[in-house]
């Protein structure tokens, strides 16, 4: 008897405990973000998809079509084409196209790239309903961007 | 829960069949248990695999070594980087390459926060299938702070590819060494609003206690590692068993449990954490300067004709690659061992009589994460 009641007893205490948390929590600041209302920093670090960086300097890209991305990627999902034009040293970038549907965020190709190239971007808010909606066309992205 | 749900032919016995899953909340992904039900009691037990089988193994043989490191973390995606650690230190055995000393401290440092990460995740998803909603919340809320921190230096929050043969990706900065510090603090001194909360709470207790009682006898024979295994008194972690990387270096207790059933694995799990922030703190304390990635590694990277073998221990247990290679870059055959996998065997013999409730709290004391069962 006298065990049931000490049962009882701490039972019943534990569970005031608990509440005591919740309580002491319903008075505490709020730690929660309310997206898509508010929106939290990205860092700078993260990996988004992969991008051609445009150069400050020159304000082009120093890809040189050299394909050693579309080669070390483990999913193959770099698609990279130059060719030779008359009177420029090298070959101009022509093809750069990337299915991010398949793209496993890896980095192998950034960090293969001779000439770094190739950086990842910051964009985190990527939804869509087709599979064409990943397929990003990034020498297009880059003569586009400022 | 009723999916599908047959009346056997023996009228005698009242027995039916019973789909638990592949989407119930309380198998975390795509496991599907039949349950052979006799009334609330669960006769017999089935797991079904396979609904989320991407061959990882076979995928292994066909690309270069070096490229499968993005896979390891597909397979168990709560302790990514442990499993990057483990390929890692597979092909740095296979082609005897160095790793510099800071390379193997920040791999400790971000593995052990990993392993947090998955634990809190677990402490919280376990006690929302027993029916208790708030903890969920808290532990989600340390987490954070840990996904934060990670992604500073990685890149990503949950499937990390994070580590290279040789090294790692990135180097960790001041801000990682002060948020990771202010971390330690922090998990802390959440550790006795936890006891509070959670550890105490007497409908935790009655649930947990003699539910799912497994002896390291079983532990053997199934091949039953980790936090379960620990919990039935068997101090086995390969941090120590089989010391990797850097560990031995450290002072760390192995928490053990000694009735090996439900209570008994939560509360190892539970004091693992603690053991986790005092490697990181050791480490951060004895962090080296020095270069994050070791010069010599061949961008073709041919493993020399041989087997090889690394073991770690993954935040469910041991996992283990084997490799067999034939002398070229691509590996003749390589072999994962996933804990989730073994400790999912034990489920027919362990629930077998249990109330269907009981079984919820048994299964989810496994731990199980289904991509690293079907890889
Ligand atoms: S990050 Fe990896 S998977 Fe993605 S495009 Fe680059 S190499 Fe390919
Ligand atoms: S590796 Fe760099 S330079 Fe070569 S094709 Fe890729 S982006 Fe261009």
């Amino acid at each position: 008897m006298k065990s049931y009641f000490s049962t009882l007893f701490t039972g019943a205490w534990s569970l005031i405990l608990g509440l005591k948390v919740t309580i002491k929590a319903l008075f505490s600041p709020i730690v929660t973000c309310q997206y898509p209302r508010e929106k939290m920093e990205v860092t700078p670090n993260y990996r988004g998809h992969i991008d051609l960086v445009k150069f400050a300097d020159t304000g082009a890209h120093k890809c040189i079509s050299c394909g050693s991305c579309m080669r070390d990627c483990p999913s193959d999902c770099i698609v990279v084409e130059g060719e030779k034009r008359e009177g420029v040293k090298g070959k101009v970038l022509t093809i750069f196209t990337l299915d991010f549907t398949k793209c496993s965020l890896c980095g192998a190709c950034v960090e293969v790239c001779p000439t770094k190239a190739l950086d990842y971007c910051n964009d985190y808010e990527l939804a869509g309903f087709t599979r064409e909606e990943f397929y990003f066309d990034l020498l297009k992205r880059v003569e586009e961007r400022e | 829960m009723a999916m599908d749900v047959e009346i056997l032919e023996d009228p005698k016995h009242h027995r039916y069949v019973l789909n638990m899953g592949p989407q119930h909340p309380s198998t975390h992904g795509v496991l599907r248990v039949l349950l052979e039900l006799e009334g609330e009691y669960a006769m017999e037990l089935l797991p079904v695999l396979g609904y989320g089988h991407r061959c990882h193994e076979k995928i292994a043989e066909h690309k270069p070594v070096k490229s499968f490191m993005p896979n390891t973390a597909r397979m168990d995606y709560l302790g990514a980087l442990i499993y990057n650690h483990g390929y890692a230190q597979l092909l740095e055995r296979a082609a005897g390459i160095e790793v510099p000393e800071r390379v193997e401290y920040i791999r400790v440092i971000t593995s052990e926060l990993n392993r947090i990460q998955s634990h809190l995740l677990w402490y919280g998803a376990y006690l929302l299938d027993l029916g208790a909603f708030t903890p969920i919340m808290y532990a989600f809320d340390d987490r954070e702070h840990i996904l934060d921190i990670l992604e500073d230096v990685t890149g990503s929050r949950l499937t990390y590819c994070y580590f290279r043969v040789g090294g790692v990706s990135k180097d960790i900065d001041d801000k990682f060494v002060t948020s990771t510090r202010a971390f330690v603090k922090r998990l802390r001194s959440r550790f006795p609003m936890y006891e509070d909360l959670v550890n105490g709470n007497v409908i935790l207790q009655n649930r947990l206690n003699d539910v799912g009682e497994l002896t390291p006898h079983t532990c053997a024979r199934y091949g039953i590692t980790g936090p379960l295994l620990r919990g039935t008194g068997v101090a086995y972690d390969m941090r120590r068993a089989e010391p990797y990387s850097i560990y031995s270096q450290f002072d760390f207790e192995i928490p053990t449990g000694t009735k090996g059933d439900c209570m008994a694995s939560f509360m190892v799990r539970f004091h693992e954490l603690e053991q986790s922030l005092r490697i990181i703190e050791q480490a951060l304390d004895g962090l080296p300067e020095g270069p994050i990635m070791t010069p010599k590694v061949p961008k073709k990277l041919k493993i020399p004709a041989g087997d090889y073998n690394s073991s770690v221990e993954a935040p469910r247990g041991e996992l283990s690659y084997y490799l067999v290679s034939d002398g070229s870059d691509v590996p003749y055959r390589l072999k994962v061992r996933t804990p989730s996998y073994s400790n999912l065997s034990v489920v027919p013999e362990m629930c077998q009589g249990m109330l269907l409730s009981d079984v919820v709290s048994a299964m989810g004391a496994l731990d199980l994460v289904i991509p690293e069962i079907d890889r």
